[in-house]
């Protein structure tokens, strides 16, 4: 109990101090450390709450591919960090009014979990002796199969559609096309030219 | 013996555990470096490293001293936190991985249930330092390094964790420990070589090996640090120790991979005959033979990661982003369809 404890509180600073910084830190790239660093340790709460499959998708969907994008997109762009921080005074209210909403929203969901408000009629699967994650994939793929594949259905709209907006057939571009290179032959690719002395070849 | 069950003793057990393999990957790892070296020069008709102690054999000793005797040089223009971390996430997640590793029955510094989860987590992590250290160095070549580095890790860890999948089905269960304990036994138990889902599981070996190669920047995959077009990638401005902790992290990881090679596909610490007739003898002996077997199978996989140094030409930026997503991805994912329906019909 005492180590956990221990985990528990040093996971929680990190996470919470991180989080902190995220908002704080002057240069973006350092904003997504932070994010990352935040990422990290809520992974290792989730492993505290014994929910080690949760975790591993964190860092492996969100640390190994999202954030990475992230920084990529971030470190490309040229910040400016003087302007950007001259709006701060402008942008406040707005800013200001989405924390309190949030703020507000957490209270309530924290205060129904506490009395399992909504979860109330949810049983606890570890009785039957399985890992977390054969118990999530038996929700995922046994009770919710349908909800899970239109879910996937619609992440593959999603990504179609990605693809479609950014995708332009240019005419006149030369592209690599490896059945064409590796078929290509000795004798479509070597001509032999008689050349006059003084003439050189024209085009 | 009471004092070993409580927290403290646990932690004493666990941190000793912890040394005892990071010591022990280390030292392994300055002779697997001479290997390397060996191996390559061996390819080019030369005698490789030959001066320190005999053979060469104190040769990773010696650069090593070197390495830490010189100067840390930080560029004017680096954002120095940043620089010098870097290196520190290299090496750090470069070592942690072996937390999960099994060497040999029970000999585990912590068997987790997802280890094979944890093993792709971490090797997912394992971009930041090349990314960070590319960026932090605040410098064209290493930015670029960087960048191609980015884009190729998160390439290839797709078909990484589609191979990882198959193997998953195979064994049902995501331990590392389970996974080698479901190729006990003969050798055509081993995961690459059971008969009927032999013919993907081997090809499903290359795919991992060749996406390993591109997953720690080994060539032919080496785009990260090409010196014909980038000097030497992200570690441009590196010199002396943090130079160091990346190429330890590297070889670390060029390691860690040849562990999951083996534990995946040939079976980890199973010799490949059934060890009944090993029941008679001392446990800890069983044991050692048995890792000696293991680390056998990792030598066998450096060698290979070596001999395609040594021997196949760098591959060009479109012709590695061709490989791993018009050719290995949609060749992984088939392949997880395949064991699958094996898996639910061909079982039965």
């Amino acid at each position: 109990m005492g180590l956990q404890a221990i985990a528990f509180y040093v996971l929680a600073v990190v996470t919470v101090a991180s989080a902190f910084g995220v908002t704080t830190a002057r240069n973006p790239v350092h904003s997504v450390l932070f994010l990352i660093l935040t990422f990290f340790t809520a992974a290792g709460l989730f492993v505290l709450l014994g929910a080690e499959f949760l975790a591993m998708l964190l860092v492996v969907v969100y640390v190994g591919a999202v954030a990475v994008l992230f920084l990529f997109v971030v470190m490309m762009l040229d910040v400016d960090f003087a302007s950007l921080r001259a709006g701060f005074a402008r942008y406040l209210p707005i800013g200001g009014a989405v924390a309190v909403f949030l703020l507000i929203e957490m209270i309530l969901v924290s205060g129904a979990v506490a009395e399992r408000g909504a979860a109330a009629h949810v049983k606890p699967l570890s009785g039957e002796n399985i890992s977390n994650t054969e118990a999530i994939g038996r929700v995922l793929y046994t009770d919710y199969l349908y909800d899970f594949q239109i879910a996937g259905l619609v992440l593959l709209v999603a990504m179609i559609g990605a693809i479609v907006l950014t995708l332009k057939h240019r005419p006149g571009i030369k592209r690599q096309t490896v059945a064409d290179q590796t078929g290509r032959s000795v004798r479509g690719g070597l001509q032999v030219v008689q050349v006059k002395v003084g003439e050189g070849i024209a085009e | 013996m009471d004092f070993w069950t409580t927290p403290g003793g646990w932690t004493l057990i666990t941190l000793g555990e912890i040394v005892l393999v990071m010591v022990g990957v280390l030292i392994s790892l300055a002779f697997l470096l001479l290997a390397d070296r060996k191996i390559w020069a061996g390819v080019q008709m030369r005698k490789g490293p030959n001066v320190v102690g005999p053979f060469g054999l104190l040769q990773s000793f010696a650069d090593f001293f070197k390495f830490m005797l010189k100067e840390v040089i930080i560029p004017a223009g680096a954002d120095r936190t940043t620089f010098l971390l870097a290196p520190l996430i290299t090496f750090t997640l470069a070592f942690i991985g072996w937390a999960v590793v099994p060497f040999a029955p029970g000999w585990v510094v912590s068997n987790i249930n997802v280890g094979i989860l944890y093993l792709l987590a971490v090797s997912g992590l394992g971009v930041y330092g090349i990314i960070i250290g590319g960026w932090a160095s605040n410098s064209k070549y290493p930015f670029l390094g960087a960048l191609r580095s980015a884009a190729q890790m998160v390439s290839y860890e797709v078909s990484i964790g589609f191979v990882i999948i198959t193997v998953v089905l195979l064994a049902g269960s995501m331990n590392l420990s389970a996974i080698v304990e479901h190729q006990a036994g003969w050798i055509w138990n081993w995961h690459a070589f059971r008969f009927p889902t032999l013919v993907i599981m081997l090809p499903m070996m290359g795919i991992f090996f060749f996406s390993a190669l591109a997953e720690t920047n080994r060539p032919p995959f080496d785009l990260t640090e090409a010196e014909s077009e980038l000097v030497a990638g992200f570690q441009v401005e590196y010199s002396s120790t943090p130079y160091l902790l990346f190429m330890i992290g590297e070889y670390c990881n060029i390691v860690l991979m040849c562990a999951m090679l083996s534990i995946l596909f040939l079976g980890g610490w199973n010799p490949g005959v059934p060890v009944g007739f090993m029941a008679s003898w001392p446990p800890a002996l069983a044991s050692l033979l048995l890792f000696v077997v293991f680390a056998l199978k990792i030598v066998f996989w450096f060698f290979m990661f070596a001999m395609v140094k040594a021997i196949v030409p760098r591959y060009r930026y479109d012709q590695l982003m061709r490989l791993g997503w018009k050719v290995f991805l949609p060749t992984s994912l088939f392949a997880v369809a395949l064991v699958a329906a094996w898996k639910v019909f061909g079982t039965a």
